[in-house]
């Protein structure tokens, strides 16, 4: 499904900020993998979130996803096989721009835009069925500005957004460290349904081993640019917060 | 006494000059609002529109299609400054600046090397001139006027309603979101700088038609009453509805009107012709400060 191989990225080379991001990091998600990404600051995470998604160009290696070789496809392009919800909430949306102009915009990525007009009423029933789950209202003020929305109901709609044509990758980059507890956890049973319905491969970053363990197939330490442990299945379900800190510490 | 009757005599040209600088306005207002970059490029777009438009004009052309050549010259100058920002990643303000030093001389050699070229209403059957202002019936420029920006107006209405339309705002409102859906953002920009222009140019066809001449400082400092514009279509109509696209596109055409009413009333109190930069320019800051004063946040 998504192949990294022996891809390094280094930021500021040659300048006192020299940073090493990625180091020969090469990283194998099979089809229906739910990863939970889990490491301390600077050990790589988004940078390899990032590397998928596009947002630079790495300095070698390879990714290829689904066969074929994105390592130099521009990020609009790749945009067409990749959902992506981002930790800050104002980053995914559009915030002056209406919910249903919003959601219309997702509908169309990957595909050619023209001179017809942005949204037609079937979409806008459509997106109403699909909002109304989410149990926010969000149905009801699809021409309200986005901006408008709390935190936690713009991930909710990114996460919709991200969902709406089915990403053959989906990519959570700590999508919900900035929302309290509570929506949170909102935005986090949200996400485990919409991957399970649509049965989306994903990565999902996160700060908070518990929710690394409790979601996902598959857990993934990361540390100074690579991979430092890989577990999935059944031994996955045993590990414990505690074990974590453990392979942390070393 | 003597200042209200030249003020109120100067009315009428004042709504023709605010009309057509309104349509280098919305040009203005689609840089500075929709794709929220500083676009300076105009202070040379609007001479090129006019320098090519008075040229064509003398040279046989009807003026409408003169009017619309030109339109496509400012579009020209908008690629190139779209060019310089997304290909040469050269910042926006630095790219239009860069366009518009150039296009002075570019200007120059569309005006045969001299710095102004007349063109007579008597001579040539130009789409609008200052003469009739005051004239009732078909020769006054203001119904034209109106109704050219009603159509600009709706074009872009449509346009920016559809698909392609929604990239473009998109891009000015969040490019990470933009390029995450898949929008080229890059051609999302040179779009909305060519459409700007395409516009500026426009207006400048018709403000040269209007005053009887090209000239190649016409430009200068017109982005200040772009902006003007602008801001006072905001600060003034902004909070009487709440306004949907076409609406905000027009309080942008009446901050035009209402920027050169002002400055009418100005001179006709007797200031000095030579200060009208310099009034503009306090008018302007004036408009941009007062959104601040009603204890805006501080933040930001």
């Amino acid at each position: 499904m998504l192949e990294m191989i022996d891809v390094c990225k280094t930021f500021n080379p040659g300048t006192v900020n020299e940073k090493v991001a990625l180091d020969r990091l090469s990283l194998r998600l099979e089809e229906g993998d739910f990863v939970t990404v889990i490491g301390g600051n600077g050990a790589g995470k988004s940078t390899c979130l990032n590397a998928v998604a596009g947002s630079f160009a790495v300095d070698s290696g390879k990714i290829l996803l689904g066969g074929v070789d994105i390592t130099h496809m521009p990020a609009h392009v790749r945009a067409k096989y990749l959902g992506r919800v981002f930790q800050d909430p104002m980053m995914g949306t559009a915030p002056d721009m209406w919910i249903e102009e919003n959601l219309a915009l997702a509908a169309r990525r990957g595909k050619k835009r023209g001179l017809k007009w942005s949204i037609s009423e079937r979409e806008r029933a459509e997106y109403r069925e699909l909002l109304a789950p989410l149990g926010l209202g969000l149905e009801n003020r699809l021409q309200t500005k986005v901006g408008l929305l709390s935190g936690g109901q713009r991930q909710a709609l990114t996460l919709v957004m991200a969902t709406l044509k089915k990403p053959q990758l989906l990519l959570l980059d700590e999508h919900t460290a900035a929302l309290d507890p509570k929506t949170a956890a909102v935005v986090l049973e949200l996400s485990d349904r919409v991957v399970q319905e649509h049965s989306l491969t994903t990565m999902m970053v996160t700060h908070n081993m518990r929710d690394a363990l409790a979601h996902g197939n598959r857990l993934i330490m990361m540390d100074e640019g690579r991979v430092k442990l890989d577990v999935r299945g059944e031994e996955k379900k045993k590990l414990t917060v505690r074990d974590l800190l453990e392979v942390f510490e070393i | 006494m003597n200042a209200i009757s030249s003020f109120t005599a100067s009315l009428p040209g004042a709504c023709a000059q605010g009309l057509i600088w309104g349509i280098m306005a919305l040009g203005v207002f689609l840089t500075f609002r929709v794709l929220n970059t500083s676009d300076l490029t105009v202070d040379g777009s609007i001479a090129t529109g006019g320098a090519a438009c008075i040229m064509l004009i003398r040279s046989g052309v009807p003026a409408w299609t003169a009017a619309l050549a030109a339109a496509c010259c400012g579009m020209l100058a908008g690629l190139v400054t779209g060019l310089l920002h997304t290909r040469c990643r050269i910042p926006a303000i630095l790219s239009g600046i860069l366009t518009q030093l150039a296009l002075y001389s570019v200007n120059l050699r569309i005006m045969g090397s001299k710095a102004n070229q007349p063109v007579s209403v008597d001579k040539y059957s130009l789409m609008l001139s200052q003469r009739y202002v005051r004239a009732a019936g078909l020769s006054n420029p203001i119904p034209l006027l109106v109704m050219i920006i009603s159509a600009l107006i709706g074009l872009a209405y449509y346009f920016f309603g559809t698909e392609i339309g929604c990239a473009v705002r998109a891009t000015g409102n969040n490019r990470v979101m933009a390029r995450a859906q898949g929008i080229d953002t890059d051609r999302a920009t040179i779009l909305g700088l060519i459409v700007a222009n395409g516009l500026v140019a426009f207006s400048g066809a018709l403000l040269s038609q209007y005053q009887g001449f090209a000239d190649v400082n016409m430009g200068r400092g017109a982005i200040v009453i772009g902006l003007a514009a602008v801001i006072i279509g905001e600060v003034v109509f902004g909070k009487l509805l709440a306004l949907n696209f076409a609406l905000r596109m027009s309080s942008v055409v009446f901050g035009a009107i209402v920027y050169y009413i002002v400055l009418q009333l100005v001179l006709a109190l007797g200031l000095n012709t030579n200060d009208l930069k310099l009034i503009s320019a306090v008018i302007v800051a004036a408009f941009l400060t007062l959104p601040n004063m009603k204890g805006g946040d501080r933040d930001a």
